[in-house]
């Protein structure tokens, strides 16, 4: 246990957070663990193709060429899915919205890779789920003023605040959690078939990959972004 | 009272098994929707795709109940917290 708050368990299932190595920052003893490894594998994969789609985009042809066309279809589909569910509101959102579903998508499939996904590790997720935070209340403030914010919190009556303060808080850790614990289950589960079956995990467990990294880390993914769309444009009102 | 640490240990890993309960009323919960969204597909073969997301979306919500048991079995496990 002296990898901090890690998990520990049998040699041949691993499913753990490593340390890599350590340094002293202001006194105390910080990792650098698997999953700050893991994600910048992931930022440089996602830098690199922004990078080359800009290049692209630069130059972009009346007849797009395959990258091109690659580029397009994301871009579109991502307009598209922020366009279906916050409407007049998804010119401003749709950058964030697309970009933290790429961050996702990619950090979820990055365990075909052989690497642990980033998103299993609560560390990664709470943040998000705290952007998303940040952004509800920011925009309540900024759209519905202090006096529609006191309503709300006192929506049937003055004394129920306490109770909806409560179901504020829970958005983040709920968002949080259902990331993590989906990507965590689909870890523990493919760790335990290559640690205690490791004689006959030979090429079946792809079904388990397509399942745990592919189908459940999109949808995953698709409803952190669908929940969070919901609760900001939810926020931000009719006007 | 005065309790060594195997005896945690065990009850650490019954309380594990007993959180994974939890999985029940998902595991109930996804099967209601998609017999119903099933039922809405005979109805409405057209909206199909539509109704397959809104399926996925609601199970994946759902599912997250089961979820947090996990998370306590998984604690329970692995961090050992009750360890003195």
């Amino acid at each position: 246990m002296t990898n901090g708050i890690l998990l520990n368990g049998s040699s041949d299932i691993d499913f753990m957070i490593h340390g890599v190595f350590s340094y002293q920052f202001f006194g105390h003893e910080v990792w650098i663990t698997t999953t700050h490894v893991c994600m910048l594998i992931v930022m440089l994969l996602l830098i690199g193709f922004a990078v080359a789609a800009n290049r692209v985009m630069k130059h972009a042809t009346e007849v797009p060429g395959a990258f091109q066309n690659v580029v397009e279809l994301i871009v579109e589909l991502l307009d598209n899915m922020v366009k279906a569910s916050m409407g007049k509101n998804a010119v401003k959102f749709a950058n964030y919205i697309g970009s933290i579903f790429l961050f996702i998508l990619i950090c979820n499939f990055s365990g075909l890779l052989g690497l642990r996904p980033p998103t299993a590790d609560y560390g990664v997720t709470l943040p998000l789920g705290l952007i998303t935070f940040t952004l509800i209340h920011f925009n309540k403030f900024k759209h519905k003023k202090v006096k529609g914010v006191l309503r709300e919190l006192c929506d049937p009556w003055p004394f129920w605040a306490p109770i909806n303060l409560i179901s504020y808080i829970a958005v983040p850790i709920s968002l949080s959690l259902r990331l993590f614990a989906n990507v965590l289950s689909g870890v523990v589960i493919m760790a335990l078939v290559y640690g205690l079956l490791s004689i006959f995990a030979i090429g079946w467990p792809a079904v388990l990959h397509v399942y745990f990294d592919l189908f459940s880390g999109a949808i995953q993914t698709y409803v952190f972004c669908m929940l969070t769309m919901t609760y900001v444009s939810d926020a931000i009102g009719d006007e | 009272m005065d309790f060594n640490e195997n005896f945690i240990l065990g009850c650490s890993a019954i309380g594990a098994g007993l959180a994974v309960i939890a999985g029940i009323g998902p595991g109930i919960g996804q099967g209601i929707a998609a017999g119903h969204a099933a039922a809405a597909v005979g109805r409405n073969p057209g909206a199909k795709s539509d109704i397959t997301t809104t399926m996925l979306l609601g199970q994946a919500v759902a599912e997250t109940t089961g979820l947090y048991g996990l998370v306590i079995a998984l604690l329970l496990l692995f961090v050992k917290p009750l360890l003195p």
